[in-house]
């Protein structure tokens, strides 16, 4: 398929049989011959992508020496389900904390990412100040700075500042990651919003701060959503910072902690380990359910702009 | 004008005071809303760049400030085998992966576009593995990858196709473990690449496939020369992101392998964690981070040219 992308001007040989892309002429289609070219592909692909949590969730429940035992039974299920991991994990270490942590620092990270993003956006799309095209490119350009080229820097600031091994290392990073993509995302819904109420307000005498609080801010609600919910999660995704700007144990976040504090070669370590893995992706997953449309606005939304 | 009773409650008429210019002028105004996200980006992305690029021209050390040693880095790193490695399997890494993922991910965007029951509970399900941390994610294919108790290796038993004395040792070997994060990467990043370019394809008009039909266009050419011509601007944008994460990459490689076995797996974004704060080298560390640098930028601009297409194809100036 990807050949495509260098094909030459020759004429295509229409080998490969493609999909229906169209609502009106899908009655075409075959039921069988649907059933091959779409929903055994289609099948295929979904077990791949969703096997590893299928596993990670029976290697959670499977009591130890099931573990080890792959060519007794049938790995693929578990006959006695055990919540021991779960208990071990919840009672019996420091993951509540790191729970805590990782919500506390996402929250906040957003929720100070979300406000410099709405003055930003609107000052980027609104009020138009001189220049105001110049610093949304530059905008576009600090999101296409990864993290990986900045961490060795920043840990040295992060020393300096004296917020090392604290909360707040991250708290005030993380936005680094979020303003781009939040400013981004909510310059291209604040463009939807009509100029004419604006100019209602401008001439009943609001002043730029109570058009922005009064007018803009509750229309472009939806917007917010959808970039609250992808801050977040990059948050709670977010790896490289969290590794290098936090050593101690009880400072961790889930990521950072699941891999080094769980980590110690012992077998048996497995279905904790599992178990921390699938209840730190639990928050993250219960938020996209119920939000589903708003993140995969926030995502196409990003890209298109 | 009206402004004179505005200007009575705050200032002498006339002259508007410096405290009002502040408050209207456009460009103060403007200054002063973009003023918490030039803060942040300022401190934390701006400045930690340029120190980085400084940094990558001294021998500094965690806990000392380094001199400056001109290109020394470098000159050391060219000939250090390990960064050779591992800036040529960040370079394999990328290309397979990105190629794979674009591929797979295209197909599954075409799969999904059809008429299908369930078809928004079926793209949020697609879109699971996206938003499951990376490195939770990661842990699972270790476990699923792990030498002796692999539940693959337990498959390939099971259909006959390998021996049970002989396990496949996944991630000891190390052509195998670049395999599997390979694997690991592309697994991770279809949903993403299939959404986004779904959301391009329902953009589409069915109309255009049914015109192209009556013509006798063949589904192959619907595809070729209406569906990709629509979809190249996206594609561009979406494969520079891609691109982009994907080579600098940290997180998978970091949970599953940590760079091993014997450094097989470093992308150059490991490599300099190792070097630059586990080894405390931060001025090579440094310089392998900004090594990568000439790279992104080519990715940049390819995302540029990208987006410049979009603007003729449009036919209209899109601010």
């Amino acid at each position: 398929m990807t050949a495509t992308t260098s094909a030459p001007k020759a004429m295509p040989t229409p080998s490969v049989a493609k999909d229906d892309h169209s609502e009106g002429m899908s009655y075409l289609e075959s039921l069988p011959r649907k059933t091959v070219t779409v929903y055994i592909p289609l099948a295929i692909i979904m077990v791949v992508l969703l096997f590893p949590f299928y596993w990670m969730f029976i290697t959670a429940i499977k009591p130890d020496q099931d573990l080890l035992d792959l060519h007794g039974g049938n790995p693929l299920w578990v006959g006695e389900p055990t919540f021991r991991h779960f208990y071990k994990l919840l009672f019996e270490s420091n993951y509540p904390t790191w729970l805590w942590n990782t919500m506390f620092v996402a929250v906040c990270a957003t929720f100070l990412s979300i406000v410099a993003s709405v003055l930003a956006a609107y000052a980027i799309t609104r009020i138009r100040f001189k220049g105001a095209q110049t610093v949304g490119g530059l905008i576009f350009l600090a999101y296409l700075v990864p993290p990986s080229i900045l961490f060795i820097p920043l840990s040295t600031i992060i020393h300096v500042y004296g917020l090392f091994d604290t909360p707040f290392a991250l708290i005030l990073t993380y936005p680094t990651i979020l303003i781009p993509f939040c400013t981004w995302l909510l310059m291209g819904y604040f463009k939807t919003i009509p100029y004419e109420l604006e100019e209602c307000a401008l001439i009943d005498g609001a002043s730029r701060w109570q058009i922005m609080v009064k007018i803009i801010i509750p229309l472009a609600v939806p917007g917010l959503i959808s970039a609250f919910i992808f801050a977040f999660t990059l948050c709670w995704n977010e790896f490289i910072y969290a590794l290098t700007f936090i050593s101690s144990n009880p400072n961790k976040t889930v990521p950072t902690a699941i891999v080094s504090e769980f980590v110690d070669g012992d077998v048996f370590r497995w279905g904790s380990l599992m178990a921390g893995a699938l209840v730190g992706s639990l928050p993250l997953v219960i938020l996209y359910a119920f939000f589903v449309e708003h993140y995969v606005s926030a995502m196409t939304g990003a890209v298109k702009e | 004008m009206a402004d004179a009773a505005i200007a009575r409650t705050t200032a002498a008429p006339g002259e508007p005071s410096t405290w009002e210019r502040l408050k209207v002028n456009r460009n103060w105004l403007g200054l002063w809303f973009m003023l918490p996200a030039m803060a942040f980006l300022v401190l934390f992305l701006v400045y930690p760049l340029g120190k980085g690029l400084w940094m990558s021209f001294t021998d500094a050390r965690i806990g000392r400030e380094g001199r400056f040693v001109g290109l020394e880095n470098f000159e050391w790193l060219i000939e250090d085998r390990d960064f050779v490695r591992a800036l040529i399997f960040t370079i394999v890494f990328t290309f397979v992966a990105s190629v794979v993922k674009f591929a797979i991910g295209l197909y599954l965007a075409l799969l999904l576009n059809n008429n299908l029951p369930f078809k928004a509970f079926i793209r949020s399900v697609v879109l699971i593995p996206f938003i499951v941390p990376t490195v939770l994610s990661a842990v699972a294919f270790w476990w699923i990858f792990d030498t002796q108790f692999s539940v693959i290796t337990w498959g390939l038993v099971k259909l006959g196709l390998l021996d049970r004395g002989s396990p496949i040792n996944w991630m000891g070997d190390p052509f195998m473990a670049q395999c599997v994060v390979i694997f690991a990467n592309i697994w991770r990043g279809i949903p993403f690449i299939a959404i986004t370019l779904l959301a391009g394809l329902q953009t589409v008009s069915p109309s255009l496939y049914e015109a192209a039909t009556l013509d006798g266009a063949t589904k192959w050419q619907n595809f070729r020369y209406v569906t990709y011509p629509l979809l190249t601007p996206i594609i561009a944008v979406v494969m520079t992101f891609s691109v982009l994460f994907t080579f600098t990459d940290f997180q998978l490689i970091w949970a599953m392998t940590r760079g091993g076995p014997v450094n097989a797996t470093h992308l150059m974004a490991t490599l300099s964690y190792q070097r630059g704060i586990l080894g405390g080298n931060l001025g090579e560390g440094a310089a392998i981070a900004i090594s990568m640098v000439p790279f992104l930028l080519a990715a940049i601009l390819f995302s540029w040219f990208g987006l410049q297409r979009r603007k003729w194809q449009q036919g209209e100036n899109n601010d």
